[in-house]
């Protein structure tokens, strides 16, 4: 079977986050990562592959050249083939107008399964990969925390607040995974080196490449949602703080404010 | 093909129900809806989508709803993505709201790209914030300046950052609202919904998943999203057992038990008791921060409380820097005495 996997890079927010002036995010000014959802969506493929003899993993990203990074990290880990989508014109794209440019990617590609995060720890937004899965007319099933494949068919545990459904559903379709999906799939030496070597198989697609997808729907020209603001958090002002110098000190001072505010 | 700007009207939301139920949520959604609707001198329009839950109009009329759109069908019975984007998709173009809002639940953040993606229009996910304003908020010389757009503010990186983003040449303008964050009103208890019915038709295809089993996960934890009163601990109450006078402290005082990512991350308590962008999101009339650093992706979860008081060793902790009152000291020795002292309290109250 084909397995396409979605995966970006993303700012570490450890790093520090950078905006441009328009608002949008310098992402060329921050660390970069393999998104942990989308890892572990990869981890998941990785196992159906090793499961299943002939399987043929292939990672799809759309970002700036320097995304390059994680699809060598995709294929060190035991992805066969990594594209890469980029395109000045694809910039400062909102959900609506990544998921038409992937979308647009992938229907040039053979698959039974599409695999993409369930949200990127940059945006936390969780829409990319149900948007794919309407583009491409997919079924489509979020919050998988286990994958198995029958024949056809993929079973899959959908996790909710407070319950699970077990979903069958016919390939092709789209699943979105949880980290709870990952597998521990590490990059091996051999693996780090043939990733790097020139036989590698990593493939740049730009505008051009993309399949049924028309100008108005890519890039920050395509996108129906626009930023009005951005910025650091601020954080509500410091109250009162208090060192006391005993335990007993400390709680009639709680007590007081309990009783002043008629909690207590 | 997407929906005229100048067609749509109207405030709608997703009556999320779930075993015939109505989420709490739905409920939040209509509180901010009545506020927009307001706003723009429009109506509140309530989505409910299932299987036999006309039964339901009637309390969504009493939280808000002008109008009850019903889709109901056999097929509707238990969530699954395509026949419910079916008929939430099929509402919208059939009644162009200019403003559609949905949980930002693992149903609505299932359900909302998708049918956004359907009907072509922007959707901002997992909003803390929603107004009516103009966009561009100051316009470049010579840009059209629009107005009464719906604003939504929503964290992001992690609650390091927050942006407000607008959806100025589509419609519906469509958001996911956080659960726990909007306020709903005191219900009507007399209300009567007027109640329109939409009749669909859900023929299966290859994108209806087959349901092999439901399982529930019984959760014996308090919902925290719904305490008055929040004895939250971190890291520094040091173990799971030292949680005891926490728990002590909850039962004293009339409130619930909560944590912080570091405690859940230690498998110290459930996921379901966690604070913070990645957990609930909480707004109790009382915070306690009890052994609490407070990392941003914590204090994006609690801040909206009324009063938050801090007890943490470190006079450097960030939580200090959100807390009402903050206490630098010794949990192990402030929090059992506070609860002796709270407890004779309420005795001499009695």
């Amino acid at each position: 079977m084909k397995i396409v996997v979605c995966v970006k890079q993303v700012p570490d927010t450890k790093g520090g986050v950078k905006f441009k002036p328009d608002g949008t995010l310098d992402r060329g000014a921050m660390l970069a990562i393999m998104n942990p959802d989308d890892k572990a969506g990869l981890e998941a493929a990785l196992k159906i592959k090793n499961e299943n003899p002939g399987t043929e993993v292939t990672v799809v990203t759309m970002g700036l050249p320097k995304a390059d990074d994680v699809l060598r990290e995709a294929l060190a880990m035991g992805a066969d083939k990594a594209i890469l989508v980029t395109d000045r014109v694809l910039g400062g794209a909102d959900t609506w107008a990544t998921s038409q440019t992937l979308a647009g990617a992938i229907r040039n590609l053979d698959y039974d399964l599409v695999i993409t995060g369930r949200q990127a720890i940059d945006g936390d937004t969780a829409q990319v990969g149900p948007q794919i899965s309407e583009r491409l007319d997919l079924p489509l099933i979020s919050y998988a925390e286990d994958i198995k494949i029958d024949g056809d068919y993929v079973i899959v545990k959908r996790q909710f607040e407070d319950r699970y459904h077990m979903l069958k559903v016919k390939m092709p379709c789209l699943i979105t995974a949880l980290a709870e999906l990952g597998e521990g799939m590490y990059m091996t030496p051999g693996g780090i080196f043939d990733a790097y070597s020139d036989s590698a198989d990593v493939t740049v697609w730009g505008r051009a490449d993309l399949k049924d997808v028309s100008d108005d729907n890519l890039g920050l020209k395509g996108s129906p949602t626009q930023i009005a603001k951005a910025s650091d958090r601020v954080a509500k002002g410091a109250g009162e703080k208090v060192t006391p110098d005993s335990p007993k000190e400390a709680v009639d001072y709680i007590v007081g404010k309990l009783a002043e505010k008629h909690v207590i | 093909m997407s929906l005229k700007v100048e067609e749509c009207k109207g405030v709608f939301i997703f009556a999320q129900q779930v075993d015939n139920k109505v989420n709490n949520i739905a409920y939040e959604l209509l509180g901010k809806a009545k506020d927009l609707a307001s706003d723009l001198g429009q109506e509140v329009t309530a989505v409910l989508i299932g299987s036999d839950v006309k039964n339901l109009a009637d309390s969504l009329a009493q939280y808000g709803a002008d109008r009850v759109i019903l889709v109901d069908d056999p097929e509707l019975k238990e969530y699954r993505t395509e026949p419910y984007a079916h008929a939430l998709a099929s509402v919208i173009e059939q009644y162009k709201p200019e403003i559609m809002l949905i949980g930002a639940t693992a149903i609505g953040r299932d359900l909302g790209p998708r049918v956004a993606a359907r009907i072509h229009t922007g959707l901002t996910a997992d909003c803390t914030q929603l107004d009516i304003g103009d966009f561009p908020l100051t316009p470049a010389p010579g840009q059209e300046q629009k107005k009464n757009q719906l604003l939504m503010t929503r964290p992001a990186f992690g609650g390091n950052t927050i942006a407000t983003i607008a959806c100025p040449n589509f419609r519906p303008q469509m958001a996911t609202v956080r659960p726990g964050v909007m306020q709903k009103r005191e219900p009507d208890k007399s209300a009567k919904a007027n109640i329109e019915e939409c009749k669909l038709d859900f023929t299966p295809n290859n994108k209806y998943a087959e349901i092999l089993e439901v399982v529930k996960q019984v959760s014996n934890v308090a919902d925290i999203a719904a305490a008055k009163i929040l004895v939250s601990g971190g890291r520094g109450v040091g173990s799971p057992e030292n949680f005891k006078i926490l728990e002590d402290l909850a039962e004293a005082i009339g409130g619930t038990v909560s944590c912080s990512r570091a405690v859940v991350d230690s498998g110290w308590k459930p996921k379901e008791m966690q604070v913070g962008q990645t957990g609930k999101t909480v707004r109790p009339h009382v915070y306690f921060a009890i052994g609490i650093s407070g990392a941003i992706q914590h204090v994006a979860g609690m801040e909206e409380s009324d009063i938050i008081i801090a007890i943490n060793k470190d006079e450097s902790a960030p939580i200090f820097d959100v807390a009402d009152y903050g206490v630098v000291g010794d949990l192990n020795q402030i929090v059992p005495e506070l609860t002796k002292q709270i407890k004779e309290a309420m005795a001499a109250k009695a």
